[in-house]
């Protein structure tokens, strides 16, 4: 054994230590950023949550309701899974030496290897494609404010990342000598091989060893970057979808703590005076920042591909109000990361100024719901910006009596005559001998 | 047109020793907008005429707390849920019909935690339940293929998934539905819902009942149906804003049926 072949083994084994590694890092400080959430007790319908995991997440069910975008990203989806197949043969030939490890089975590794050239192909082709809707059709949709700086460019990141991981696995194979001459399995690359032939023997295998490092280089470089990525969907849609409410869309929870309160306050034998528990602090209604939030929406938060599929169907946005549902869940995002930052950093922590309301968030932006559920249906992953929004709204109420004037006197009404309006409960009969 | 007789409330019943079949909840619309007002007497009419044994709650009716509930004020919710629960558990009732999605919703879905577990039902699930039953006969009448359009209420559509119930009610009335662009799952709110209904909108560019008559009206529908007083309410003042002022009537599918059927 050389010398040579030693030394690269060597570095693989780092640079895939370090890819792994670090990788492994984010996700622990992922985790402990939705842990700041409260946590969501039991979780019961393991069954549905999992049948909503295999339609929605791996079936793609949501996705194709628009079917251009719907089957392009089909298209992504199934390359990105299908062509990392191909990954396990790539870090076992980095790791022991060898070359193209599978290509002993035969011809099923032909087969094996020319779908992973098609596919390498197709998502080419649909990223591409994807590129053009952005940034040459201009849907709108990836237009709105909230999608200037980093959003857009991360967007324009993560394709630009996929062409050129695809581009260099199929130039990888192209200038294969030995793979283009068992001609088994080289169905695209075949075709990019005479750009390449009249080259060097010395040269093409240059070309063939930079392009398989840069492959695996960038598929680590990748991985570590969707920590600061939208890109993160592809992992957290699985877990986002399997904690996805399994109720009607219309049923929201009832806060058990207000429970506690109301049935207290019904009790004709409860103690008016009796003093609270010894250090009991007494908790906080709705949500003003991201720790107020549940565990499940943080993760919301992070899964959030900043599609903006919830947006487009927002009644309130539609007729040009403030609110966008996908800004809500990037705001939550972005305000996580920073307080994650915050209590991360050594130093004196410095009080902080800013909170998710009125920081982040607007009134006017909450006030603006009208509580249709459509960007919750819209959602391909499941992601529920309605229950931010009126755990936003429970805070405002009940913690700051901070409504607006007219709901006000909507809830005063229901609670003086059981109705929203000025009307005399005694006269909710009055209709019927009415002609 | 026939006149509603007498229509007992639960109290009443009980006293008389017998248990309704079902407990028809008005809601504050219904029992006090001048326009639900008439959905809810066509309902009951629909209820008289197919026999069925149903009583109100009257003065023992309170708001359900959905409009409390979904501008933040849960503690107002559970109080308005509790006492009715109570009311409703004292009297045992079991099943309960209502012509307003946002109340089938609440006493549906967010009261069996509280304490409060009925069969639920929204009127246009009950009136093809008769319907299929043969206990109510559901014919054109003079709406016999007169063009109409259907808008879904959220609280009846997304919210709870019955898409179907109104629709097989205006096939069977004859009519011809000529679907919006935005309608079941996709379908548009009128801007009502989340108590909406109750405060002025956000400043935008256009209210959203606006928005949504007119995709109504470009069907070239003669008439709107829906099947929410709420929606009713929306439809109704945005059709006034109609520049080729059609005054296409915004009717709920239980008036359609009663008056199909001349009631």
């Amino acid at each position: 054994m050389n010398s040579g072949l030693i030394f690269s083994q060597l570095m693989f084994f780092l640079l895939l230590t370090a890819g792994i590694g670090l990788f492994a890092y984010r996700i622990r400080q992922l985790i402990a950023m939705i842990k700041l959430g409260r946590p969501i007790g039991h979780v019961s319908d393991k069954k549905q949550r999992w049948a909503n995991v295999f339609r929605i997440a791996l079936g793609q069910s949501k996705m194709v309701k628009r079917p251009v975008s719907g089957l392009l990203h089909v298209v992504v989806y199934l390359g990105f899974v299908i062509i990392n197949i191909e990954v396990i043969e790539i870090i076992i030939d980095g790791l022991f030496g060898t070359h193209r490890v599978f290509s002993s089975i035969g011809p099923v590794y032909g087969v094996l290897i020319g779908i992973f050239e098609v596919f390498a192909l197709l998502v080419l082709v649909a990223v591409i494609v994807f590129w053009l809707r952005r940034n040459v059709v201009k849907i709108k949709r990836f237009w709105h404010p909230e999608m200037q700086g980093w959003p857009k460019q991360d967007a324009d990141l993560i394709l630009y990342f996929e062409m050129v991981l695809m581009s260099l696995f199929l130039v990888m194979n192209a200038t294969d000598v030995v793979f283009q001459q068992a001609a088994n399995g080289n169905w695209v690359s075949a075709h990019l091989y005479p750009f390449f032939a009249s080259q060097s023997p010395g040269v093409l295998h240059g070309i063939e060893r930079t392009a398989w490092w840069l492959h695996i280089g960038g598929i680590l470089v990748f991985l570590n970057y969707l920590y600061f990525s939208k890109h993160l969907h592809i992992l957290l849609a699985f877990p986002n979808v399997y904690f996805g409410s399994v109720r009607p869309k219309g049923q929201l929870p009832n806060l058990a703590s207000v429970t506690k309160e109301v049935r207290l306050m019904m009790d004709p034998s409860a103690d008016p005076y009796a003093a609270p528990a010894e250090g009991a602090e007494p908790e906080k209604f709705g949500a003003s920042d991201v720790t107020d939030l549940t565990q499940v929406q943080l993760l919301n938060a992070f899964t959030c591909t900043e599609c903006g599929r919830c947006t487009s169907e927002c009644p309130a946005h539609q007729t040009g109000k403030l609110l966008s549902p996908r800004k809500i869940m990037m705001d939550t995002r972005d305000r996580l990361v920073a307080l994650g930052a915050q209590k991360q950093s050594k130093g004196p922590s410095i009080p902080d100024q800013k909170q998710l309301l009125d920081g982040y968030i607007s009134r006017e932006e909450l006030w603006a719901c009208t509580t249709c559920n459509a960007c919750v249906e819209a959602c391909p992953v499941s992601i529920d910006p309605m229950s931010i929004i009126l755990s936003m709204r429970q805070y405002l109420v009940m913690e700051q009596s901070a409504a607006p004037n007219e709901l006000n006197n909507t809830m005063s009404n229901i609670e003086n005559n059981g109705a929203p309006w000025p009307f005399n409960q005694q006269d909710r009969g009055n209709w019927i001998n009415e002609s | 047109m026939a006149e509603l007789t007498h229509i007992p409330t639960w109290a009443e019943c009980q006293a008389q020793g017998r248990l309704p079949e079902v407990l028809f909840w008005v809601g504050c619309a219904g029992s006090f907008d001048d326009r639900a007002k008439k959905i809810t007497k066509a309902f009951a009419k629909l209820l008289q005429s197919s026999q069925v044994s149903f009583a109100v709650l009257g003065a023992e009716e309170s708001c359900t707390g959905d409009p409390a509930k979904r501008a933040g004020n849960e503690f107002l919710f559970q109080m308005q849920a509790l006492m009715n629960i109570e009311v409703l558990n004292g009297y045992g009732v079991g099943k309960i019909v209502t012509t307003c999605p946002h109340c089938f919703n609440t006493l549906k879905n967010e009261y069996p935690d509280l304490g409060g577990r009925y069969e639920v039902m929204h009127h246009t699930q009950f009136l093809k339940d008769l319907m299929t039953s043969g206990r109510l006969k559901v014919e054109g009448g003079h709406f016999r293929g007169k063009k109409i359009t259907y808008h879904d209420p959220c609280y009846l559509g997304r919210a709870n998934g019955e898409y179907e119930a109104p629709r097989v009610l205006l096939s069977a009335l004859e009519m011809e539905l000529t679907e919006m662009k935005r309608c079941k799952s996709k379908g548009l709110c009128c801007g009502a819902g989340g108590a909406q209904m109750f405060k002025e909108p956000e400043k935008g560019h256009k209210d959203i009942n606006i928005e949504r008559t007119e995709e109504a009206l470009s069907t070239g529908s003669a008439m709107i149906a829906t099947g929410c007083p709420f929606c009713n309410t929306m439809m109704t003042d945005g059709v006034k804003n109609d520049p080729q002022e059609r005054s296409t009537p915004v009717m709920d599918i239980a008036e359609l049926i009663a008056q199909a059927a001349d009631l």
